[in-house]
């Protein structure tokens, strides 16, 4: 319904929007100390292409949140470049808007407060013109009645629609989900999984999805890009040619299975690195050795 | 597509609730009722408590429980002093030393805490220093401030103010410091300058902190301002607040009118306390909302 009006809202304000792309070369992270480092991406190439779906997987605590730290320019890389449409990111922009895991809406603000935020703080847009653009968004994510209601009495699904329009609103050129669906409950991740995708079918913004879960991966993504074990370093780039728009029957395919069966193979490998490596230590120590004899 | 677009429909409107008035509201509050039967009880095992010896006869009392005068009598002694122009003086004094303690404690501490902060170079130089002086009581820098400060007056101030403003420092510093680095990342990201971070991220985002340390400070205030009362021996022409109220009665020997006086201050600090709630609730509607 709302959907060309959306597409030529965008175009109209910014013909560059689903043309963007990033490009992350040699990419290394660590923190700590200099007498106890622990580096937390390698050498990292990543390629976000314009107008894609990009997402990246990875076994938990492999860097990806630092990942989406360093593009989003929160945090710097020790070395290696990153650019946006050839550009180095020096910082934190509008051009690259986050949404975080749970939800980052500020608590204090109304639905509507928080997504007029950016453009208010930057004078951008403003009075009428801002206040129809809000109301436009408000109807997309469909928060309209909710628009006066504080965050904490929005329920998880919600809280991030509301938080995708704040981040819509001002029209970055590229989007960065940084695992924005964790926390939910099974339905109402399906239901925003769905809905994201509509949107993102909409207009091809260029976008950067990063999740744990392989069937979020596939059911979203044009190329799922698949991380090692921490240190962080690709470990292979899968390309998803599934038809759009999408439905979740296509989960069901031979093709979906293969690329399911493709990614699982390397992911439960690296998980296995990090469970020998980590809790999994623990874990043989306390089974192990006394034959897992309670007391 | 539509019908993931439309979340509104699990949002049914509910059945309005039958309309009821204020009284009828009053009326029904269970928990009032079980905050009013308490306070009952409690008075009634009081009354028999310190009637024991009189009722039962000396060779039936309770070891260990000696002089207690029962609430009839307090009550007596209450209605007594009621029409008194000194009693409300002691009130009003009181008071003004709890109000303007805490004002200046909530006026510097509050700016000092946030300045601890968000500034690294402000927190080296003065949190040590902080550090060293917050463990000190309030009560061990009575003899010091009688002999610093030129008045009685001034010296319990003086003592008030500490009381509250530790706390409070305290308080805005660690809620300041506990704001959800998303809120400010997701605002450097929208285009805020330090300046939008600090007065639309910290400053609302310590506000609960604020109160939390406000309704804290505002009950040390009240200890420490009636021990200063009593150790000061008052100010002059009965101006001595009720902490001298309540050492007046223990040197005049009235039992009865000590109880009023430790009563009367329970019900000032319940009031300044609620009034700190009240206004945190109006100012903050994001956190009664759910």
């Amino acid at each position: 319904m709302a959907q060309d009006t959306l597409d030529a809202s965008v175009k109209a304000t910014d013909p560059t929007a689903g043309k963007s792309k990033v490009e992350l070369r040699n990419v290394s992270k660590s923190y700590g100390d200099e007498w106890e480092q622990q580096r937390v991406i390698d050498r990292l190439n990543v390629e976000i292409k314009p107008g894609e779906l990009t997402v990246i997987v990875g076994p938990s605590g492999c860097g990806k949140s630092t990942l989406v730290n360093l593009i989003a320019g929160f945090e710097f890389p020790d070395s290696g470049e990153i650019l946006l449409d050839d550009k180095p990111v020096t910082g934190p922009a509008r051009d690259r808007m986050v949404v975080f895991q749970e939800t980052a809406l500020i608590p204090w603000q109304t639905t509507y407060q928080n997504i007029v935020f950016g453009p208010k703080l930057r004078g951008d847009l403003r009075g009428k013109a801002l206040q129809q653009e809000a109301d436009r968004l408000l109807a997309k994510v469909g928060l309209s009645e909710f628009k006066h209601k504080y965050p904490l009495q929005l329920s998880g699904g919600m809280q991030r629609r509301a938080e995708l329009a704040r981040a819509l609103i001002n029209n970055p050129r590229i989007m960065i989900m940084d695992e924005p669906f964790r926390g939910l409950d099974a339905m109402s991740r399906g239901l925003m999984q769905e809905f994201f995708l509509r949107l993102f079918e909409e207009n091809r913004r260029t976008n950067l999805f990063v999740t744990s879960e392989i069937d979020e991966a596939i059911f979203l993504a044009d190329r799922i890009v698949v991380l090692s074990n921490r240190p962080a370093q690709v470990r292979t780039v899968i390309e998803v040619n599934l038809p759009r728009p999408r439905d979740y029957k296509m989960l069901a395919s031979a093709e979906a299975y293969a690329i399911k069966r493709e990614a699982m193979a390397i992911l439960h490998e690296e998980a296995m690195k990090s469970f020998k490596a980590g809790s999994g230590a623990d874990f043989a120590e306390a089974y192990g050795k006394d034959g897992g004899g309670g007391h | 597509m539509t019908d993931i677009a439309q979340p509104s429909s699990h949002a049914a409107t509910p059945v309005p609730p039958k309309r009821r008035g204020a009284l009828q509201k009053l009326w029904q509050n269970q928990s009032l009722w079980r905050g009013i039967t308490a306070i009952i009880v409690f008075l009634v095992i009081w009354e028999i408590g310190a009637r024991w010896d009189e009722w039962f006869g000396k060779e039936w009392m309770i070891p260990g429980v000696g002089l207690i005068p029962p609430p009839t009598d307090v009550a007596t002694t209450w209605l007594e002093v009621l029409p008194k122009a000194g009693y409300w003086e002691s009130w009003v004094s009181s008071f003004r030393r709890v109000i303007s303690g805490f004002l200046m404690a909530m006026l510097l501490g509050i700016p000092f805490g946030l300045m601890l902060a968000v500034n690294k170079y402000f927190r080296d130089l003065f949190f040590p220093p902080f550090e060293i002086l917050r463990p000190i009581p309030p009560l061990a820098w009575v003899p010091a401030s009688l002999i610093f400060w030129p008045t009685n007056e001034m010296s319990i101030a003086f003592i008030t103010f500490l009381g509250a403003f530790f706390t409070i420092v305290i308080n805005v510093l660690g809620g300041a410091r506990n704001i959800d680095v998303r809120y400010l990342r997701a605002a450097q990201s929208m285009g805020a300058s330090q300046w939008d971070l600090f007065s639309k991220i910290i400053l609302p985002g310590t506000l609960p902190s604020i109160f939390t340390g406000a309704a804290v400070g505002m009950g040390i205030t009240w200890e420490v301002v009636l021990a200063a009362e009593m150790i000061s021996g008052g100010g002059t022409q009965g101006g001595g607040g009720l902490g001298f109220f309540i050492w007046n009665s223990y040197m005049g020997g009235s039992l009865e009118q000590i109880v009023v006086g430790m009563i009367s201050v329970g019900i000032a600090g319940y009031l300044s306390s609620s009034a700190i709630r009240a206004i945190g609730d109006w100012y903050m509607p994001w956190k009664r909302l759910f």
